[in-house]
């Protein structure tokens, strides 16, 4: 008897309370969502390989980069890692039998669907086309678009954000194991704890953003809107405090994610494991104090631009600890590479390289040349793509024997790992270069001598497609006809290995006691 | 350790091992779900305080235009709502299924007081042509009416998110006073009546805030 085969119904599956079969839903749900903002990043790579805009109208393609940036961000990015590993890892890896409220759990998820319904209805509703961002004055006086809709679905999205939050802190608060002691949690745990305490703090600034956003265009009730003696800057201030710790809603359960999968594929204990602690809960910190750079030509005063750069210099020395720490990790390990493993190292170098960039464009000087042009782009998308996604695929495949109870296809896996590595670095690298060299963001046509570098990247997103259509297939495959995984078939170490695979329904038939450290790998479990 | 299976009394929620366990448990999902109110309150506060500062002659002129005295009374019920729920709580606490059903009521009551009298000075305001949306005249007699506009802009959106707040609580009020009126397990109504009165209680702290902020700082 398992938390699979405890119950077949439909009702079974929409009514559980069970943190595990929530974990399900969520994965269904996101998995959706994130080919939807692909098909939309595919109609833009198209339109993209010719200088011409010749494939979309200028409108037409404002509606896709903003359908692209709204679902990835708000439907797959924000809940990806904690709704769904997170929700099923982090009762496990506590010794606990559910989260402190399973049935807030259970709603954060139908929060979640209501949004993303209004978000789709913003879609068929005439689209929306002011990005991601929704800048006022465009946003509330100008455009043409949906823009109610989808702000009211990003405002619902964010309480179950909140909610997700809020059952998180209070189950690592609460329901930690007799013996599992805060320095004894896996780093999975501390990532997942820094995150729902951003998304807690965070999220209700963006509500109120939105909120007022919402009835000045609704009502006329003019906040931002200038002709009132609003201040539509004020507007980018708001939405940036919430945005720029958004980013490290994305980026920390990732970093999570790989600290797992490494030291189980060194088979070592984590190098340094209270600096890593600290350092995810610095970032989460000092996340809060950089939103600025995002404004440096937005006419903020400069003052405030320099002490928003040094703060963002800041922010790159806990992240530097990390990598250097993991690179410890791996020094003398016993390295093998299976695909968790071979993801979780594309996350290390992409990160970097990400990491690196954001340097360059937080250097106050540098980003007035680098704003609002393919070099962001290329620096987000290689944090968000290459960091966070594939440390994704890495938790999906280390934890799908866990999950499922059936093993992958480790052939495959390892030949989507590396599709996914190089797709990537063909389609991003050259948006370095073409930034570099001065083109913008958000245009649908582009100066002629730009076109070699789209045609590379436009070419590497088709082969990205193809490495994120692979573990679709073969993951499904594996459900059925995948060989059946022990309970333990990585010798990982971890409270969430010491049950069979996949979990009983209650996860644990007596409260487990803990009397060592996490990653105790020079010791058999 | 297993989970104590004798306890008939009280039934403790399947994932947790002690009814102190779950209490701890919910008292911190209730601060953390106050955390985010008071951030979201925070938002609009600071947009205030940023055009205050800018336009701080005008926003004075505007503000002294809303009935202060009226909104005093208002304060003077909501914070004695707020003792009501306090005392209601004390009686939860002492098993007083009676008592707490009084203080109970006493609260809901007031909060509804609270909420008419509100609405009164929404249609005085509505009289005296101070909406400055949904296409009304707009009748600000004192100078720099284009920038009042933005002053009561933001009175009618926190008051009305205010507002919003206070059903939302008196709406879990009367849900307490159902089950306080079942009394199932005296413990568990206990619990639940502090932790709806915490919320009830936030409320009220948030009114002093609006109070000061809109209806006090310009005069
Ligand atoms: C760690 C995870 C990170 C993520 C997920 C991330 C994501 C993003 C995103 C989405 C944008 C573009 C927003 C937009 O305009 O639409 C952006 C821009 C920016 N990022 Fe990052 N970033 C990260 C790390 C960093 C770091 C570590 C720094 C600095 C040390 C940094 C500095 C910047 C700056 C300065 C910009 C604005 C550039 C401009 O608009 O001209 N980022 N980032
Ligand atoms: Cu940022």
């Amino acid at each position: 008897m398992n938390y699979l085969n405890a119950g077949y119904g439909l009702k079974s599956w929409l009514l559980t309370l069970d943190h595990k079969r929530v974990a399900w839903l969520y994965f269904i749900s996101i998995t959706g969502f994130f080919f939807l903002g692909g098909a939309a990043a595919t109609l833009v790579r198209l339109e993209l390989i010719t200088p011409a805009g010749d494939l979309l109208s200028s409108d037409a393609y404002n509606q896709m980069f903003s359908l692209h940036g709204i679902v990835m961000v708000w439907f797959f990015l924000i809940p990806s890692i904690p709704a769904t590993m997170g929700n099923f890892l982090l009762p496990l890896m506590l010794g606990a039998r559910d989260m402190a409220f399973p049935r807030l759990n259970l709603m954060s998820w139908y929060v979640f669907i209501l949004g993303g319904l209004f978000t789709l209805t913003a879609v068929i509703a005439g689209g929306i086309d002011t990005g991601w961002t929704f800048y006022t004055p465009y946003s509330t006086m100008f455009s043409n678009g949906a823009v109610l809709a989808a702000a009211t679905g990003v405002f619902i999205v964010g309480f179950s954000s909140i909610l997700t939050g809020i059952n998180f802190i209070v189950t690592t608060h609460k329901m930690r194991a007799p013996g599992l002691t805060w320095f004894r949690l896996p780093l999975f745990v501390w990532a997942q704890y820094a995150t729902s305490l951003i998304m807690v703090l965070a999220t209700p600034v963006l509500s109120i953003t939105l909120v007022l956003l919402g009835v000045e265009r609704a009502f006329g009730i003019g906040i931002f809107d200038p002709a009132l003696g609003g201040d539509p800057i004020l507007f980018e201030h708001l939405f940036w405090f919430y945005s720029h710790p958004a980013v490290y809603i994305m980026l920390l359960p990732a970093m999570g994610v790989v600290s797992e999968v490494i030291a189980c594929f060194a088979h070592k204990r984590i190098f340094g494991y209270k600096v890593m602690a600290f350092s995810i809960l610095a970032i989460a910190l000092f996340g809060f104090l950089v939103w600025g750079h995002h404004m440096f030509v937005s006419g903020q005063s400069i003052y405030a631009g320099v002490a928003f750069s040094l703060l963002s210099f800041l922010v790159s020395v806990p992240s530097a600890l990390k990598i250097f720490n993991w690179l410890a990790t791996l020094y003398k390990g016993h390295i093998r590479f299976d695909a968790p493993m071979l993801f979780a190292l594309s996350f290390i170098g992409l990160f970097l390289i990400g990491g690196l960039t954001g340097v360059f464009v937080a250097t106050l000087a540098l980003d007035i040349q680098m704003h609002d042009t393919y070099f962001v782009v290329a620096h987000f998308h290689y944090i968000m793509v290459g960091g966070m996604v594939s440390a994704y695929m890495a938790g999906l495949h280390f934890w799908w024997p866990k999950i499922t109870g059936r093993l992958y296809p480790e052939i495959w896996a390892r030949v989507s790992a590396i599709i996914v590595f190089a797709g990537f670095n063909l389609t991003f690298f050259p948006q370095f270069i073409l930034g570099w060299a001065g083109m913008p963001r958000r245009y649908h046509a582009y100066a002629e001598e730009f076109q070699l570098l789209n045609v590379f990247s436009s070419a590497g997103a088709g082969m990205l497609a193809v490495g994120y259509l692979l573990p679709l297939l073969y993951l499904i495959w594996s459900l059925r006809y995948g060989a059946r995984a022990s309970g333990n078939p990585w010798d990982a170490r971890g409270l969430e290995w010491t049950v069979a695979s996949p979990p009983p329904k209650e996860n644990f038939a007596t409260v487990p006691r803990v009397d060592s450290e996490a990653y105790a790998y020079d010791t058999p479990q | 350790m297993t989970r104590p299976n004798n306890q008939t009394t009280v039934i403790v929620a399947h994932q947790f091992e002690t009814l102190e366990q779950q209490f701890d448990a919910d008292l911190l999902g209730m601060w953390l779900f106050l955390v985010t109110e008071a951030l979201l309150f925070s938002g609009a506060f600071l947009a205030l305080a940023v055009y205050y500062h800018q336009y701080y002659d005008t926003f004075s002129a505007a503000a002294r235009e809303l009935h202060w005295l009226l909104a005093g009374i208002n304060s003077v019920i909501l914070l004695t709502s707020g003792l009501a729920v306090a005392l209601a709580e004390q009686a939860a606490e002492e098993h007083r299924r009676r008592l707490t059903l009084c203080w109970l009521s006493a609260t809901i009551a007031l909060g509804v007081a609270f909420l008419c009298l509100k609405s009164y000075e929404y249609y005085m305001e509505y009289r005296a042509g101070l909406i400055p949306f949904l296409d009304q005249p707009f009748a600000f007699s004192g100078p720099d009416p284009h920038n009042a506009m933005l002053f009561y802009n933001f009175y009618f959106a926190i008051t009305g998110l205010h507002a919003l707040h206070m059903i939302i609580g008196l709406m879990v009020l009367l849900v307490m006073l159902v089950l306080t009126y079942r009394w199932r397990e005296s413990a568990r109504v206990a619990r639940q009546v502090r932790i709806a009165g915490l919320y009830w209680a936030f409320v009220d702290i948030v009114w002093v805030l609006v109070y000061c902020s809109l209806y006090l700082l310009g005069r």
